[in-house]
């Protein structure tokens, strides 16, 4: 990977001015991801924020080739695109070298689009597929996605007199991907600059489907301050709740490990939408949230050798 | 001399995509729609295309993944059927809105539910307001030249559409008749080179596909958009012409059929028309005055053409083989019937279901349907719009 002055030099592929809000994680790590790509790039987006905040027409925030077609096909599509230059390179009527990569939301890529990116895999077309997660349906105003944590407040799964938010954990997506076999998965965060440029430049290098899960923090759905994006992105991954790892051809490596693994209540007190967990009536839950954490991060260590024998 | 072959529609189209050898093709099988992909997939398998073919896993990855190949640049092609058409619906208004010239074989077959595999016309028609223009084919012949024509009518400049060219379930896509195939250079000089326009690949050029357009220019872009589709009746018709020149057959919007003199007329769509021909002929030797008129193209409405053919008559016994539920008749008689309503003269009118979920339609049902139009004239009133062939009440 370049220096980081080198890669600041490099052509902005999504500009400002596009209308996300302040404190928005996913510009941070589209852009970072973009300025990993060496080559260049062909976009392809799901319905969802980045899609409709970046092209109000007539405006484009894109300097890149970006088509959008609707809400659960990103990655169909963009193996369309991927598959007619493969063909158009086959006739000789194309020589330059192309990166493919798609982008969705979390609802947009562990729900809704989840069965167009499974057949995708499955084909083997080389794109890198990038999950920019903020854990719900943030676009159509906070809904509930199976990326959502236990406990969380969302519109809905809201905190009633019978009910404490969503009462089902989250789906591990990134291990989905892994069980396809395909060869790079990783986790990253926008707050780990260099960790999600490695991981993007590695996505991009790989010669078939490569998938990006990267948690980026909703300020207006998570409910805290834009200022503080990147602080409780970090937080997750301090708090193993977001580990940092990759797969590459199958074998695991961690790439991050906390100095001291923080208890998941510092990562939840800072988020509006779990301040109910902190009454008497639902404390139970921030223990099973910690439990279930803390056996996902056991599990993970052992896969990528880092227990203790 | 033409060759001469034995091929049935799945064949046929198959055949024709071989010959078009498109860049991209993505498909999802679906009876009676999966002999073409398989023969398609064999001519793949042995070289025959260098078509790139994607084996999606499901249709509404097939017509995305269509989109994405057709906006980056290169001539794409895909085939369905019924409730595979319906999973791609959404997709449907995308590829006509971006202005792809996607062209889609479709093997007609009935909607569930119930399910039910053979054809009827409920699939075609459910999308038939999502800007497609939509040519329907009375048999093999039919398809694999109206396929070819697809290519060049979707492809110019002036188009710029995606395109269905339908063909009935089974009876059609399953039955083997004669066809007349064209050389394979005949083929590819007559649909020439393609080249995309405002493709995903000029990389020199990046192009935004698919912005959301809100309430301060989406109307605009509908209203372009409906004059697009008007505007491919003549490019329709001058393709028809010159596929005519090449191979002896050619095509117009509507064929009439003993329409000359007639006072009273089936309009239909697909294999129908064949059996009505049949029974055409046998009310002619009665000394009948029938016709037919077979609508080639339903999308867009040649509204003038059908005016012109039916204005004359004294009957019109419009067949509709799929249900517009709660409306005022099927879709072929609600477009038929607004046609002629500024029409110098208006025949009467009455609408026969037929044929749903692939019930037979025989020329003797084609004859009771044209000896009813012509007592309901002679009574001079009409008591009943909507009447059934083939079906046990």
């Amino acid at each position: 990977m370049p220096p980081l002055k080198e890669l600041a030099k490099r052509p902005e592929r999504l500009t400002s001015g596009h209308r996300l809000c302040a404190g928005c994680g996913a510009p941070i790590a589209i852009r970072l991801i973009l300025a990993a790509a060496d080559k260049p790039v062909v976009a392809a987006n799901a319905t969802g924020c980045l899609e409709v905040s970046t092209t109000i027409f007539p405006y484009t925030a894109w300097n890149i080739p970006w088509i959008h077609s609707a809400f659960e096909n990103a990655a169909a599509t963009i193996t369309g695109v991927e598959t007619m230059y493969r063909a158009k390179k086959k006739r000789g009527e194309i020589d330059e070298d192309i990166y493919f990569v798609a982008f969705g939301g979390d609802g947009g890529t562990y729900d809704i689009g989840l069965q167009s990116l499974s057949g995708a895999w499955e084909r083997g077309h080389r794109f890198v597929y990038v999950c920019y997660n903020n854990e719900a349906y943030m676009n159509t105003g906070i809904q509930r996605s199976s990326a959502t944590p236990l406990g969380a407040w969302t519109t809905t799964s809201p905190v009633g007199k019978v009910l404490p938010g969503k009462t089902q954990w989250r789906k591990n997506l990134t291990e989905i991907a892994v069980a396809h076999d395909i060869p790079y998965v990783a986790q990253s965060v926008p707050s780990n600059w260099r960790d999600l440029t490695l991981k993007a430049e590695k996505a991009f290098h790989t010669e078939g489907p490569a998938f990006l899960n990267v948690l980026a923090s909703c300020n207006r759905g998570w409910r805290h301050l834009p200022a503080d994006t990147l602080k409780v992105n970090q937080l997750a991954v301090d708090c193993c709740i977001w580990p940092l790892y990759e797969v590459e051809n199958g074998e695991y490596r961690l790439t991050y490990k906390p100095r001291e693994k923080k208890p998941v209540e510092e990562w939840l007190k800072v988020q509006g939408r779990f301040q109910h967990l902190f009454s008497p009536a639902y404390r139970y839950l921030i223990d099973e949230f910690q439990a279930y954490v803390d056996r996902e991060w056991e599990r993970l260590l052992e896969k990528c050798g880092e227990t203790k024998k | 001399m033409a060759k001469v072959v034995g091929f049935n529609g799945n064949a046929a189209v198959a055949y024709a995509m071989k010959q078009i050898n498109p860049d991209v093709v993505a498909a999802y099988p679906i009876t009676p729609q999966t002999d073409c992909v398989e023969r398609f997939a064999e001519y793949v398998s042995e070289g025959l295309v260098d078509s790139e073919f994607i084996t999606v896993e499901s249709e509404h990855s097939a017509m995305s993944a269509c989109i994405g190949a057709a906006a980056a640049g290169g001539r794409v092609m895909t085939a369905t059927a019924a409730n595979g058409l319906a999973l791609m619906w959404e997709m449907l208004y995308i590829a006509a809105s971006m202005r792809l010239p996607i062209v889609m074989m479709v093997t007609n077959r009935a909607l569930s539910g119930n399910i039910n595999i053979h054809c009827d016309h409920a699939d075609t028609m459910g999308a038939r307001d999502a800007g497609w223009i939509h040519l329907f084919s009375e048999n093999a012949q039919e398809a694999y030249d109206n396929t070819i024509q697809a290519i060049k009518i979707a492809e110019d400049l002036g188009v710029r559409l995606p395109i269905m060219v339908t063909q009935d379930g089974f009876i059609i896509s399953h039955a083997v008749e004669r066809v007349e195939i064209l050389e394979d250079e005949e083929v590819k000089n007559f649909i020439g080179a393609y080249k995309g326009r405002y493709p995903l690949l000029d990389l020199n050029n990046p192009v935004t596909y698919g912005p959301i357009d809100l309430f301060d220019y989406y109307f605009e872009h509908k209203r372009s958009q409906i004059e697009a589709i008007d505007n491919c009746l003549p490019v329709i018709e001058r393709v028809g012409k010159e596929f005519g020149e090449l191979s002896g057959r050619n095509y117009e919007l509507l064929e009439g059929y003993r329409l000359e003199d007639a006072e009273y007329a089936v309009v239909a769509l697909g294999s129908t028309c064949g059996t009505a021909r049949e029974a055409i002929d046998s009310l002619r030797e009665k000394g009948k005055k029938v016709g037919l008129l077979k609508m080639r193209c339903f999308r867009p409405f040649p509204r003038e053409s059908v005016i012109e053919a039916l204005s004359p008559l004294k009957g019109i016994a419009v067949l509709d083989r799929s249900v517009s539920f709660g409306g005022f008749g099927g879709p072929l008689f609600t477009e038929v019937r607004s046609a002629l309503y500024d029409a110098p003269s208006r025949p009467s009118i009455i609408n026969f279901f037929y044929g749903l979920g692939g019930r037979d339609i025989y020329p003797e049902d084609i004859e009771k349907a044209l000896e009813k139009t012509e007592e309901v004239v002679k009574a001079g009133k009409i008591e009943q719009h909507i009447d059934y062939l083939g079906l046990r009440e």
